[in-house]
């Protein structure tokens, strides 16, 4: 692996592990608020999916630095200048439909984009996303019949469920654009060319939207800025609350 | 037959049951208290894992490291799992969880008075691994003989379930006594402040307990609360020890003719003021379960509503 | 607005391969497609079953204490369906 492949793989891993590691905590904040409990238990089972898949990306990118850092130096010893997770990932839980139409999105985006991370030529991401892919194919059944019910339940969750896709929309496109890292690594066969999966993408929600009898947002309104490290505000409160314990007892193992 | 003499005959066959080692199952016939005081107990059992789930969860979210925060998260949701079961075993007996939940944010139904108090440093995750689970355990070992069926197999599957619990709970003790200064004496001060309320978890001495004699009567219980209290406080000792913590109970000492060891009296006026409402997280936990059960509202319906037109659509397809 | 208007479902689990389907417990969801959703997440977190079966509660016909002397007893009396009521000389008992 030439230096600058390696490189460009390592920031790759650790922009994988940043969403999986945003999302993972922000699903993780659901614990013992969920709308019942057996819903308690079943998104549990999905954050802990998220925070396997942030160790596994960023064991690979520890692995590649061979420096002596470890997962945990890039979870814990970051800021939100150096995270590069898609904005959407660390916007706040809000209420459930909220929570749940971003999982359908990011769901969506994963089952397109982890099949193609299989083929990668890099055996660790592609079996890391071959493990993923199973996890991914039950959260989108998961979302998608959430998105179902709550678009298609009584008024209010029409109301919240619309209000969610609305102000989460403007987040999405970030997911399908590409700077020059990633396009080397898509070009050498290691990273995801992930702007052709938009159409597609798009596709699957609109059929999802529109069986939920809720609207598809203009496209007009797009933020972006995760994978270049400018983020909402949203993020510096997560790792705040995430880096305390960690950054407060410098040095120490848990 | 007049309905009395039905009544005495059953209740005859019941306490035959009872004797010889026979489960209980949800279609037999049973004493109106019996299954009144199995409901008081399966519930009160089953709110107390829903509620503890709120002193770690207080924690998930600063857990220190990556690998703690999956172990942690699983373990939460291990609670609510087994909040489940136990609510599963409840509604055998006739009540629905939501009568359980309503009871419980009343305030009319209790949960486990430990969850009362707050967790405040990383230590807490440890200690309440260790110390209330170990306690739970202790307890739920001994109820996988319960007379009633379904409450009998669901503490099997939780206690099945349980034992990481306590385990991942001293191992992260373990790494504080082994690590800085600084988080060696944050795992002491933990043990200080949970060790007591542990042994409170067995509840009131068995001469003062209300609802004991007749529950050991019917096998709802299986061992008093002493008896219990007993087994906990010998295996914690060399567990402390080991930890080369300090204990918190300086009156203890090896008996070696009772084989157990001698400790000192709880501070029963805490045990009491903390039930009667007035602990540190009393009414932040009922709270909590109140509010996400609340903004839950609105969820609930729309599954039914949506249902409800599903159903519909079916019918007028067919 | 009650909870139990979300339906209670039985859960049942194959544990593993060549095993009966073993009644595990219960839980509450909106229809059949949910209920085989969260029995995955509720009932096998530990890898604990290869198959589930959901069945509403309210589809289960259970056979009641009251008639269990009428439907068990009349088959307590026909020991001759039991291996152990013939006695076969020692060249062929292990039949």
């Amino acid at each position: 692996m030439s230096d600058t492949i390696k490189d460009a793989t390592l920031e790759y891993a650790v922009r994988l592990g940043d969403d999986a590691n945003v999302l993972g905590h922000r699903i993780s904040e659901w614990v013992s608020r969920g709308p019942f409990l057996e819903e308690d238990i079943a998104y549990a089972n999905v954050a802990l999916d998220y925070i396997g898949r942030a160790r596994m990306f960023y064991g690979y990118a520890a692995e590649l630095a061979n420096d002596g850092r470890t997962e945990d130096d890039f979870a814990y010893m970051r800021d939100d200048r150096q995270y590069q997770n898609l904005l959407l990932m660390e916007l706040p839980r809000e209420d459930f439909a909220y929570s749940q139409v971003r999982q359908l999105f990011i769901d969506i985006y994963y089952g397109l984009m982890l099949p193609e991370l299989v083929k990668s030529k890099d055996d660790t991401l592609a079996a890391i996303a071959a493990k993923a892919i199973k996890e991914t194919r039950y959260h989108l059944r998961r979302s998608r019949d959430w998105v179902l019910r709550l678009g298609d339940g009584t008024e209010e969750s029409h109301r919240r469920t619309q209000r969610a896709v609305d102000s989460l929309w403007g987040y999405t496109h970030e997911m399908f654009e590409m700077d020059d890292t990633e396009q080397r690594l898509a070009d050498s066969g290691i990273g995801v060319d992930i702007t052709k999966l938009r159409d597609e993408w798009h596709r699957q929600v609109s059929a999802i939207l529109a069986e939920a009898t809720l609207n598809l947002p203009e496209d007009g309104w797009a933020v972006r800025g995760g994978r270049i490290g400018y983020h909402t505000e949203n993020l510096g409160h997560l790792l705040t609350e995430m880096q305390f314990v960690h950054r407060s007892y410098p040095g120490c193992q848990w | 037959m007049s309905s009395e003499q039905q009544t005495s005959l059953q209740e005859k066959q019941f306490m035959h049951k009872i004797k010889a080692e026979e489960k209980i199952e949800p279609k037999d016939w049973m004493p109106e208290k019996y299954r009144k005081n199995l409901i008081r107990q399966i519930s009160q059992h089953a709110h107390s894992e829903v509620i503890g789930m709120q002193p770690e969860g207080n924690f998930l979210t600063r857990a220190p490291s990556l690998r703690r925060k999956a172990i942690l998260l699983s373990k939460i949701q291990d609670e609510a799992g087994h909040g489940l079961y136990l609510y599963s075993a409840a509604e055998t007996l006739g009540i629905s969880r939501d009568e359980m939940i309503e009871a419980l944010q009343s305030g009319r139904a209790k949960y486990a008075s430990i969850f009362n108090y707050p967790a405040l440093t990383w230590a807490d995750m440890g200690a309440i691994g260790w110390l209330v689970d170990g306690a739970a355990i202790v307890n739920q070992v001994s109820l996988q003989r319960t007379s009633y069926g379904p409450y009998a197999r669901g503490m099997i599957r939780i206690c099945k379930e349980e034992s990481f619990h306590q385990r991942q709970g001293y191992d992260i003790m373990l790494t504080l006594v082994n690590g800085s200064p600084e988080q060696k004496a944050m795992a002491q001060d933990s043990l200080n402040r949970f060790y007591w309320p542990a042994l409170m978890m067995f509840g009131p001495h068995d001469s003062e307990s209300a609802h004991s004699a007749k529950s050991m009567e019917w096998k709802i219980k299986r061992e008093t609360n002493d008896d219990l209290r007993q087994k906990f406080i010998d295996q914690t000792a060399s567990q402390i020890e080991f930890l080369g913590l300090e204990h918190p109970d300086k009156e203890l000492k090896w008996n070696e003719e009772r084989g157990h060891y001698d400790s000192g009296e709880i501070d029963w006026d805490e045990f009491h003021n903390v039930i009667a409402g007035n602990g540190h997280c009393n009414r932040q936990r009922l709270e909590h379960h109140i509010k996400a059960h609340e903004e839950g509202a609105w969820v609930r319906e729309a599954l039914v509503a949506y249902n409800a037109k599903k159903q519909a659509k079916q019918t007028e397809a067919a | 607005m009650q909870d139990n208007a979300l339906e209670l479902f039985e859960v049942f689990i194959r544990s593993k391969r060549g095993l009966d389907h073993k009644h595990v417990g219960s839980l509450h969801s909106e229809d059949h497609e949910q209920a085989l959703e969260y029995a995955r997440d509720v009932y096998t977190r530990r890898s604990e079953g290869v198959s589930i079966w959901v069945v509403r509660s309210a589809d289960i016909c259970a056979s009641q204490e009251d008639d269990a002397e009428d439907f068990f007893d009349p088959n307590d009396d026909k020991p001759y369906r039991h291996a152990t009521y013939y006695t076969l000389p020692d060249a062929v008992n292990n039949m």
